[in-house]
């Protein structure tokens, strides 16, 4: 498709990048629930696996799409490891509400 | 054509991006979190990275959505028991992610000036490349990656069990 970067600049999706990952920052300020800003953390990896996948076309690059395979099963890990500790989370407080977790916080 | 099929994609990414953060019900989150990975999916279909767009499907709407799903149906969390944030809270997280933007998008400005345009290789995202790329230069890599599945998939069935003798 060799259209695409004559007609789409590469600037476009850093724009585009850029903007999914603002709004994973502003999920993960701007909600409480912890499934929420666990799924705002997926969202700014997403981000990047797109930033790097467009960077990856435009030089003509294969390991950009490698990196973004490998991004995708650490993925995955973290998030069976991350629901299963929160449900552990959910088992002690009966909340998913990240302002009981506190503990730390002094 | 190109163009408007990039314009579309980002606006469904964006908006349903947005609207995962402000949805008060989080399974509704997780639907409009769907629409967004469909949408960058549709994105590397638009770039020719065609195993990746599988793989991002597979992975992203088949796995992990599913995953967050059941977690939110086994702890009964459809009904919004989320208490509000203050308003000033909300008002500076979203001050907070606008400067942000406004500083990554000045510090990336200038960033495609010196990216080559129209290089031979644009069938690099196909399965036969990448496969090749994969194992050959990234064996090693690979292998490790099912060492960190296994250690993952054995803390979280240690993480799962109510009682740790």
């Amino acid at each position: 498709m060799n259209h695409l970067i004559q007609q789409v600049p590469l600037h476009y999706y850093v724009l585009l990048s850029t903007m999914l990952f603002c709004i994973g920052v502003l999920g993960v300020l701007f909600r409480r629930n912890a499934i929420v800003i666990f799924m705002c953390i997926e969202l700014m990896l997403n981000a990047v696996n797109l930033l790097l996948v467009a960077f990856s076309v435009y030089h003509g690059d294969a390991a950009g799409q490698i990196f973004v395979f490998f991004i995708m099963a650490v993925a995955a890990a973290e998030v069976a490891v991350g629901l299963a500790i929160l449900m552990m989370i959910y088992r002690n407080t009966k909340s998913v509400d990240i302002n009981f977790l506190d503990k730390l916080k002094w | 054509m190109v163009q408007y099929t990039f314009y579309f994609l980002s606006f469904l990414a964006i908006l349903s991006a947005l609207m995962v953060v402000v949805s008060k019900n989080p399974v509704h989150s997780v639907l409009y979190l769907i629409i967004t990975f469909f949408a960058i999916a549709g994105h590397y279909v638009l770039m020719n990275a065609q195993f990746l767009a599988a793989v991002h499907i597979i992975v992203y709407a088949g796995a992990i959505m599913v995953l967050f799903l059941y977690v939110i149906m086994m702890l009964n969390l459809n009904a919004d028991v989320e208490p509000h944030k203050s308003k000033w809270l909300k008002f500076a997280a979203t001050i907070t992610g606008g400067l942000l933007m406004i500083v990554l998008i000045g510090a990336l400005r200038n960033v495609s000036e010196n990216a080559a345009a129209g290089l031979p290789g644009n069938d690099i995202g196909l399965v036969k490349n990448l496969g090749r790329v994969l194992f050959n230069d990234y064996a090693l890599p690979f292998e490790v990656s099912s060492i960190l599945f296994l250690s993952a998939m054995v803390g979280a069935v240690m993480l799962g069990k109510k009682e740790i003798k």
